[in-house]
């Protein structure tokens, strides 16, 4: 045994370094050519000849009008109201579910489940219709409501399955200690459920981030257009270049918020909190 | 402080089983009163709905002679600690105990205090400012038990609170217990499956089977004048042996005795005859000219020396008692499983002095005068009958006079086995 363990050891960094590699190359490959002049984006090298920040730079020029500032600001903005919106409304759902016995109770959840399936492209033709019918095409509303609809029940799942692990005698206790059932839930169960709160905000987020889909199709100009589908407007210097650089750089940088945010909040999504609550 | 009172409450679920059925309980202002019985009896529903954490089905239940039925837990101003401690793990020691206060919306300062004179009482002022995950097991007790405390409240109501301790620490903490109690003299419900803790707690012991009440009344009297078969298997450790006897042509026939059978019994029938294990003896030990003593042969099967005294296993052929209660005690136990070898196995605690050996045919004593008689057909008891009017007069004379009542008989009870789940 105390010969296999070194072996083991490197067995599994070998593989786990082989995955990573494999996972990372593209991401690094994309850092590269965004450093990368349009004269040598082509140059198949790894480490940039010419290091430039010109890629970055141009992405910003012109203030709001600028490629990418206002786009940014509508992905930012539309995350995170689909996000605050979704887990609240979640949370809520979540917590009737994993407490109550109501009729019906089994259905609500099938049904998330069923719209979680469901695939988008079905559903964009028939929204561009009805979103400019309704004045909501190219509006950051029109944009978090259908987010709204595919995040909702993911985070009803994510939370129906945290709450279930709080003990209930938890909210007896509350409520025999003098707590109303709104006091009992947000100042006991809430707390408690926080490290599922922002797992369940974190994969929201991210899905609202990510998305071209919906974006590319319900939206028409920088008033909501977010950043994934502002990718795809983008042009080169001329109409002679290809704006590579400037769509490598600017990949880059929607994935840093994504990055930052992961990074804050995996410290939140510790299990254990409820360590000690019950003899253990 | 308040009196709780039971009227005909039932409990009933939505298909139709009764968790608790018909109870009526009047638990005096400043009484430790004790709910105890075996798993699934129904203790525990009964306390949840003094709480008013599960509704009433039925009947009327009022805290300070009024009707709480329909009040929310928070409007009882009750205190509760859950067999679980149900301690809230993201707030440190003060705040759990100072939560309710909190709500309460009573000022810092006088929480602050009000938390610091309850930690002190219960030894935990070192410990306030950490997380009940950083506590150990009889810690996390102690501040389930502070939770409960600082609010002064009409009434504890207490669901098994030393079961998750080690057997050690739960004989120390209910000795602390039965102190704070005391001092406090609130008016406190305790739920407990372990009739040691029953009897050595209790003003008064309400034992539970099935979701019917079957005796309440001050230890001293369930274990002198048990009601029924149940109360008197359950209540005792090691239990009440149990006999058939039968009587004819004046006699009782025990399986290892005959006797002159006690005044109030039918001519003829038979009857269930229990002694409890420290009315036998050694005869070697019996008293002198004990009038109603007995003597006979039997063959001790095990021995277990305690040191302070002698717990012998006698054989007898014939006569063993089968009934649904004793069964039910015993599955309790998960002695249901020990096979009997087909002869009836009793129980008798001896002098520590006696040299009876295992395997002997050894000679022993009991006092006739302490046989306790039941009907063989409902299990109630046939001496009670008798002294009904008796025993209902002394109760009251009891309860109302704890303090005297308390502690000799409850001693004598709890027996050598502190941790006594059950009967063997």
């Amino acid at each position: 045994m105390q010969n296999r363990r070194p072996v083991a050891y490197l067995g599994w960094t070998l593989a786990l370094g082989a995955v990573l590699f494999y996972a990372l190359i593209p991401v690094l490959w994309l850092v590269s050519l965004s450093f990368k002049s349009p004269a040598t984006v082509t140059d198949k090298k790894f480490i940039p000849s010419d290091t430039t920040f010109d890629n970055y730079t141009t992405l910003f020029e012109g203030g709001l009008d600028s490629p990418l500032l206002r786009p940014l600001i509508n992905s930012l903005s539309i995350a995170l109201i689909a996000t605050v919106i979704a887990v609240t409304l979640a949370s809520f759902t979540a917590y009737a579910i994993a407490r109550l016995d109501f009729p019906g109770k089994t259905l609500i959840l099938a049904g998330a489940l069923a719209i979680a399936m469901f695939p988008p492209i079905s559903v964009v033709g028939p929204l561009f219709d009805m979103w400019r019918a309704l004045g909501l095409y190219d509006t950051w509303l029109g944009l978090i409501i259908p987010y709204l609809t595919f995040a909702l029940p993911l985070a009803i799942y994510t939370l129906v399955a945290f709450f279930r692990e709080i003990p209930w005698e938890l909210e007896q206790a509350a409520q025999v200690d003098g707590a109303t059932p709104w006091q009992a839930f947000r100042k006991v169960i809430l707390p408690l459920a926080t490290p599922g709160v922002f797992t369940a905000a974190i994969l929201v987020f991210i899905f609202a981030w990510n998305d071209f889909l919906f974006a590319i199709t319900l939206t028409s100009s920088d008033s909501a257009r977010t950043v994934p589908a502002a990718l795809a407007f983008f042009t080169g210097e001329s109409q002679f270049t290809a704006p590579t650089g400037n769509i490598a750089a600017a990949a880059v940088l929607v994935t840093i918020p994504i990055i930052i945010f992961v990074l804050i909040f995996q410290r939140r999504i510790v299990a254990g909190l409820t360590a000690g609550a019950v003899k253990g | 402080m308040a009196d709780i009172k039971l009227h005909d409450i039932t409990k009933r679920y939505a298909d139709g089983t009764e968790a608790v059925k018909h109870m009526n309980l009047e638990i005096q202002d400043g009484e430790f009163m004790i709910l105890v019985g075996p798993s699934g009896c129904g203790k525990s529903t009964a306390l949840r709905m003094i709480a008013g954490l599960e509704d009433i089905s039925e009947g009327e239940l009022l805290i300070g002679d009024k009707v709480v039925n329909n009040l929310a837990p928070r409007d009882r101003d009750i205190a509760m600690v859950f067999q679980n401690y149900a301690l809230y793990p993201h707030m440190t020691v003060r705040e759990n105990m100072g939560f309710a206060l909190k709500l309460a919306k009573v000022d810092k300062a006088q929480i602050d205090q009000k938390v610091q004179d309850a930690a002190r009482i219960l030894d935990l002022t070192e410990h306030l400012d950490r997380k009940p995950a950083n506590l150990s097991g009889g810690q996390r007790q102690r501040v389930a038990m502070g939770r409960a405390i600082v609010r002064d409240p009409q009434a504890f109501l207490m669901d098994e609170p030393l079961s998750n301790l080690d057997a050690k620490l739960r004989v120390q903490t209910r000795t602390e217990v039965a102190r704070l109690q005391k001092r406090l003299s609130t008016t406190m419900v305790y739920v407990t499956h372990d009739q040691t803790e029953a009897m050595t707690l209790g003003d008064r012991v309400a034992v539970m089977r099935s979701g019917v009440l079957q005796q309440v009344d001050t230890p001293r009297v369930l274990y002198n004048d048990p009601v029924n078969i149940f109360v008197a298997g359950f209540i005792g450790s090691p239990a009440m042996n149990f006999f058939t006897g039968t009587i004819s042509d004046g006699k009782l026939k025990l399986p290892f005795a005959q006797i002159p059978p006690p005044e109030g019994l039918p001519r003829s029938g038979d009857v269930i005859v229990g002694i409890r294990p420290e009315d036998f003896e050694d005869a070697r030990f019996a008293p002198a000219n004990h009038p109603a003593g007995v003597e006979f042969e039997a063959p001790v099967e095990v021995l277990e020396s305690m040191g302070s005294e002698i717990y012998v296993y006698f054989t007898f052929q014939g006569g063993e008692v089968s009934s649904d209660e004793l069964a039910e005690l015993a599955r309790d136990s998960g002695v249901a499983e020990t096979p009997s070898g087909g002869a009836g196995l009793a129980v008798a605690r001896l002098n520590p002095e006696s040299e009876i050996a295992q395997g002997d045919r050894a000679r022993l004593w009991f006092d006739a005068a302490k046989l306790h008689l039941f009907d063989p057909n409902d299990g109630s008891s046939l001496k009670r009958g008798r002294q009904d009017q008796q025993a209902a007069a002394k109760a009251t004379a009891e309860a109302v006079d704890a303090e005297q009542e308390k502690d000799p008989p409850a001693r004598a009870a709890a027996g050598p086995d502190d941790t006594g789940t059950a009967p063997e």
